[in-house]
């Protein structure tokens, strides 16, 4: 193929690198509002009063916001089809702050200096209440984090704010508990991950401003600009209809975006005041008022035969959703259905949750979104239990995973229609030299050299839900429109679905100008999460394209005065297969516009009914420290699935970027709250990401299968490359130590202090 | 950020020192973390005329400007000859190059910061710290000192046979260490400095003369459980006072079988 | 107060508050390629050169600027151009937020040492964050640009030959 599965390079990659100003406060008018928030310092509190006149008088202060001002209809701020399963507690601003760092007032002013100085003279009085920041007292405790009447559920998600319960549910297969007793060999294990920060280079902003026929216009860094146009109608009580949302170049969002963080603010300073304003959170803000991974506490319970045979597992999460139910009652789902299926023929299985509102920052959407905290648990569970068997944990998996052809029960009940898991884990092995580093070499001076494993599966879109769109337009002289709703965050979508475009309508690549995400004027596209994009929007391309053809067939039949069917599209011409006569694509494209009443526009809007899972195996080799604790990351190899990659080099780089977050937050990647409910690790001082020096190497391979309900084959790759480390490494730490670390991070110390207390693992 | 009133590139040595006893104003180093600071400073004295920027090498000794960069000591092949690497290994960790091309070493020893790396390894050398009003003394004098409001003019790393080794333990390769440790061998004297502790770093004197000049595994073993009994650690969220106790022994003894230089 | 500078080449005169960084001076004076991605000095995306040598512009002082000598992305786009190519080669630019101060630290490294070692280029590197890449397609694109920089030397001296 020209175009499918070669390393076509971004369409903005050189104005990327030369580092053009294409970003959201590169191009926002310089005399916008500045927009800062004021902020709890309280976990737990009501505004018992609150006094904004002196910091009216700031000269440049053009308006100062309490919760007074704003509208009282709850809504959520979660980037998730509607109705949304994440329930309707926000206001703009709350009287009841409910994590340290919830907005008390909005100021917008000249500067930011007037604003900084006039946030300072807001006085506000608090009645400081206990907070609750343990999940398990949360669940059914005294304190509420939502006391609220107006607080509601749209979806029957198991709800109940006066329980501090924002979602509840249970899905299961067979008995459990009697296959359990059954087995010979069972692991009953807790396992524990933390809130972690997407830490996107590009923090949370936006700008907005009133155009000229009185609409709201909102440009942000934002991976949804349809559901943003929804949550800003909800939040300000506006029709949809006076509101448009455009995203600009985009600075990483990896599901961070997938929250409508910081657009209510500015948009409601500029429908109150009608002038532009603009915020840009800053990396404390994001580290600390943002919408990070959902912290989860998984049960996990594992049984097999004594030769291996995997029979029952057994999954209980509690998530801790924080102050906001965004993608609470969501990700907490694929912690279950995203790691149980991994393994098949099994006699029993179950899946319950718990997710429950405490007084921390509200978590939200971050790459992976459940799948990697019960990756971690059940691919854990799976390593101990192999240990206890005794068996090579290679050789367990290939006795019990899921291959092509399987019904997963507990994944929807969805076949494994393309599924090269196997070919992944083969393939891994040999390129670690698995066999020869199994499980551990002494290195001397105290190092130990070890391998771990780990695989994964994540979805291709939300089956049923997700909509992608594309419409696509002839323009004269033979080049093609192609306008899309789906947000490209730098993962290279818009590249992508121009190379599939390409390849469908034969012709090149730089005939495909691709305009994205304009409420406006793309066609409804649900955005880019829940690794959709390529899988979705990628078939309505390939759709439209096909109808394309048609139509410029028809177009040039019509030229030719030969019936349809008898001509031909070959890319670039038009030609009657009876006489041989043609008509190029530009002369088509000309003719369209002059005299001409048909149509050379095609919009296709496709949702699949099914989400296949791409697939991935894991295996790193790490170097301990004996003496320290200290881990470093040797090698990692990845081998992934994602049915046909469509830009090798972009499949490949997602697949680096997604195992280097994931070592970042399986080895120092730390939340830790103070007893009053402060995030300690609230900069890039505090909360470590990898740096160059961190990663090891890193060699990404592919296995592919070819999945027939995605374009060319294809399926996901965004989410799924993020999950295998945290098992992977933790395997590693256990085969250089004999120890197991069911919490993340797995720092030195708690390695080092876990050795000396159990001498007997050497 | 740090609201800054007046800035002076001041002139003379003189007039620094002068301005700076105003509590305030504060001299400027390398201006890292400015933005952290929510404070107000009348004057911000910049020092960055006065020409301490640089090292100067003789046969007696390295004298180090200021206003010297950790980057210029990073690659001053003097010192790291003398050192055997070890001022190199000391900086090479901090944040990044272009961070170490802006602070100054006269920020980091006057700083006196517990984490600092540049005060545990000037701290294990012989060396003396020269202040404008102060003069010269002991680096150890200075670090254990309250801050005042001297001006640090530059450093002096006597030139004595030694053997040097440093090594630090951090939880990811570029972060605040959670512990540092040099260790150096001077005129067969062995002294480790240890910090990050979290507090400010200390020297711990070989007093029971337990290493020989070159010394065995046991001598450095013995040695680095005489640093742990006379260590104090403490807690901070990078770790726990027990566990910096653990690492304290095993980086003196590494580093103690690892001198090199002169 | 006012200093004097020059930017990318041009003489510069400015008006600046005593508190104001390098990094908002040449943001204001056009050079938007200048990003800024933490407030703790931690990140290195406001790389610029300052008299020649890689600095963190949020870091300092715009007053110390004052008779100096500044260069951003803005002036060095040819350089740019050439390894930026490497690196969109191998699709490592991802979202870009991070590139302008990564490739302005790789055109230092380039400078300081012609022919760095692996350990070189990420010790060099290390103060560049990016949270897209994984860092592995920035190494491939270094050293692709490597070998294309040591053939083109190498034609050159067989043109001189």
């Amino acid at each position: 193929m020209r175009y499918v599965n070669q390393p076509v390079i971004k369409s903005d990659a050189m104005a990327l690198v030369t580092g053009k100003p294409v970003y959201m406060d590169d191009i926002a008018p310089r005399d916008c509002l500045v927009v800062k928030l004021l902020r709890s310092p309280h976990a737990h509190a009501l505004i018992e009063d609150i006094s904004v006149d002196k910091a009216l008088l700031v000269p440049g202060i053009e308006a100062v916001f309490t919760y007074r001002d704003v509208p009282q209809e709850r809504f959520t701020l979660a980037g998730q089809t509607y109705p949304e399963p994440s329930p309707y507690d926000r206001l703009i601003l709350d009287r009841r702050l409910r994590y340290v760092g919830d907005p008390v007032a909005i100021v917008a002013g000249r500067d930011e200096a007037c604003v900084e100085k006039a946030m300072k003279l807001i006085k506000v009085t608090y009645q400081v209440l206990q907070p609750v920041l343990d999940p398990h007292e949360a669940l059914d405790g005294e304190i509420l984090v939502h006391p609220e009447e107006n607080w509601k559920a749209l979806c029957p998600v198991g709800a109940d704010n006066k329980r501090n319960l924002c979602a509840s549910a249970r899905d299961e297969m067979g008995d459990v508990d009697q296959v359990l007793a059954d087995c010979d060999v069972v692991v009953d294990q807790v396992y524990r991950t933390k809130a972690n920060q997407q830490a996107m280079m590009e923090t949370f902003r936006t700008y907005t401003y009133m155009d000229h026929n009185g609409r709201l216009n909102i440009v942000s860094s934002t991976q949804i600009v349809f559901h943003v146009r929804r949550i800003i109608a909800n939040a300000l009580g506006i029709p949809k209809s006076r509101i448009r949302v455009t995203k600009p170049r985009i600075g990483g969002g990896f599901g961070a975006k997938q929250t409508s963080v910081s657009e209510v603010y500015p948009a409601f300073v500029t429908w109150k005041t009608g002038k532009p304003a603009k915020i840009i959170f800053t990396r404390e803000e994001s580290m600390t008022a943002s919408s990070p991974r959902h912290a989860m506490e998984l049960h996990v319970r594992m049984g097999a035969d004594r030769d291996g045979k995997l029979r029952a597992i057994d999954v209980y999460t509690l998530s801790n959703t924080g102050a906001y139910g965004e993608h609470g009652p969501t990700t907490v789902g694929l912690s279950g259905h995203k790691s149980i299926p991994l393994y098949h023929d099994l006699e029993a299985y179950r899946f319950a949750y718990d997710v429950v509102y405490t007084n921390r920052m509200s978590a939200g959407a971050y790459r992976g979104y459940g799948a990697t905290q019960g990756t971690f648990a059940v691919e854990t569970a799976a390593n101990e239990l192999a240990a206890k068997l005794g068996m090579d944990p290679v050789a367990f998996r290939l006795k019990n995973m899921v291959r092509q052809g399987d019904v997963m029960p507990a994944y929807y009940g969805e076949t494994a229609t393309s599924c090269a898991l196997d070919r992944c884990l083969l393939r891994a092995k040999e390129l670690m030299g698995w066999d020869e580093k199994y499980p551990c070499r002494d290195m001397g001076n105290g190092k130990v050299r070890s391998v771990g494993v780990a695989m994964t599966m994540q979805g291709s879109g939300i089956s049923g839900v997700d909509v992608g769109s594309a419409t696509l337009k002839l323009n004269d002289a033979g080049f093609y429109t192609l306008l899309i709703g789906s947000a490209d965050m730098g993962t290279g979508c818009d590249t992508i679905l121009a190379q599939i475009a390409a390849e469908c309508l034969d012709c090149d690549l730089d005939l495909i100008t691709v305009r994205a995400a304009d409420t406006d004027t793309s066609p409804y596209d649900s955005g880019s999460y829940a690794s959709s994009t390529t899988y979705v929007t990628g078939k309505a391309v390939e759709q439209a394209c096909e109808k394309m053809r048609q139509k410029i067939t028809e177009s040039g039949a019509a030229m030719l005065g030969c019936p349809a069917d008898q001509a031909e599209f070959d890319g670039s011409v038009v030609k009657n297969l009876a006489d041989g006569s043609q008509v190029t694509l530009a002369e088509i494209g000309w003719k369209s516009q002059s005299g001409f009443s048909g149509d050379l526009e095609v919009t296709v809007t496709h949702s699949s009914p099914v989400s296949p899972p791409p697939y991935m195996v894991g295996m790193a080799e790490i170097e301990l420290d004996k003496e320290t604790g200290s881990v470093q990351v040797i090698n990692y190899v990845g081998v992934v699935d994602c049915g046909t990659p469509i830009n090798s080099n972009l499949a490949r780089v997602q697949t680096e970027g997604g195992i280097g977050q994931g070592i970042g937050m399986a080895l120092f990647e730390d939340v830790q709250y103070t007893p009053a409910g402060k995030v300690r690790e609230n900069s890039f001082m505090q909360y470590k990401i990898p740096n160059r020096m961190d990663v090891g190497n890193i060699t990404v391979d592919f296995e592919s299968s070819y999945e027939q309900t995605g374009p060319f084959g294809a399926k996901s790759i965004g989410e799924v490359v993020i999950n295998t480390p945290c098992p992977a490494i933790a395997h590693a730490v256990y085969n250089a130590c004999g120890c197991w670390f069911r919490e993340l991070p797995i720092t030195p110390e708690k390695i080092l202090m876990k050795m000396i207390d159990n001498p007997e693992n050497p | 950020m740090l609201t800054i009133r007046e800035y002076v590139k001041a002139e003379s040595l003189a007039e620094a020192y002068e301005l700076n006893q105003k509590r305030s104003n504060r001299v400027i180093g390398g201006m890292l973390w400015l933005r952290l600071g929510s404070g107000n400073v009348n004057k911000a004295i910049d020092l960055s005329g006065l020409g301490l920027e640089g090292i100067e090498e003789n046969d007696e000794e390295f004298s180090i400007g200021a206003m010297t960069t950790l980057r210029q000591l990073e690659l001053h092949e003097g010192l790291n000859r003398y050192t055997g690497g070890a001022v190199r290994e000391c900086v090479r960790h901090i944040v990044g190059v272009q961070f170490r091309n802006l602070a100054t070493v006269g920020g980091s020893i006057y700083g006196r910061f517990g984490f600092s790396d540049v005060l545990t390894m000037f701290l294990a050398l012989d060396c003396q710290v020269e202040l404008y009003k102060g003069g010269i003394l002991p680096l150890e004098t200075f670090a254990a000192a309250p801050r005042d409001r001297d001006v640090l003019v530059r450093i002096h790393v006597k030139k004595r046979p030694a053997k040097a080794a440093y090594l630090s333990m951090r939880n990811n390769s570029t972060d605040f260490p959670v512990l540092t440790c040099a260790a150096v061998c001077l005129d067969g004297a062995w002294q480790a400095a240890i910090g990050a502790r979290p507090g400010r770093a200390v020297l711990i004197r070989d007093q029971e003369q337990l290493l020989s000049g070159t010394p065995t595994f046991e001598e450095t073993k013995a040695f680095a459980g005489y640093v742990q009994e006379h260590l104090t650690t403490g807690s901070n969220m990078r770790a726990s006072a027990e566990y910096r106790k653990t690492i304290a022994g095993v980086l003196v003894r590494r580093a103690c079988m690892q001198t090199g230089g002169m | 107060m006012k200093i004097q500078f020059t930017l990318n080449g041009k003489k510069t005169e400015a008006q600046i508050r005593p508190d104001t960084t390098l990094y908002e001076l040449v943001r204001q004076l056009g050079c938007l390629s200048v990003k800024c991605g933490c407030e703790t000095s931690n990140c290195g995306l406001c790389t610029v050169f300052f008299n020649g040598t890689p600095v963190l512009s949020c870091s300092m002082l715009a007053a110390r600027a004052d008779g100096g000598r500044v260069e951003t992305l803005e002036g060095l786009q040819a350089e740019a151009e050439e390894i930026g190519a490497f690196v969109a080669g191998q699709g490592a630019e991802q979202c870009g937020f991070c590139n302008p101060g990564m490739i302005m630290n790789m055109i230092a490294m380039f400078r300081e040492l012609p022919d760095p070692t692996d350990q070189e280029i990420r010790e060099y590197l290390a103060g560049n964050l990016c949270r897209c890449s994984g860092y592995e397609g920035q190494m491939r694109a270094v050293k692709e640009f490597m070998k294309y920089k040591a053939q083109k030397e190498e034609s050159g001296k067989e043109a001189k030959v």
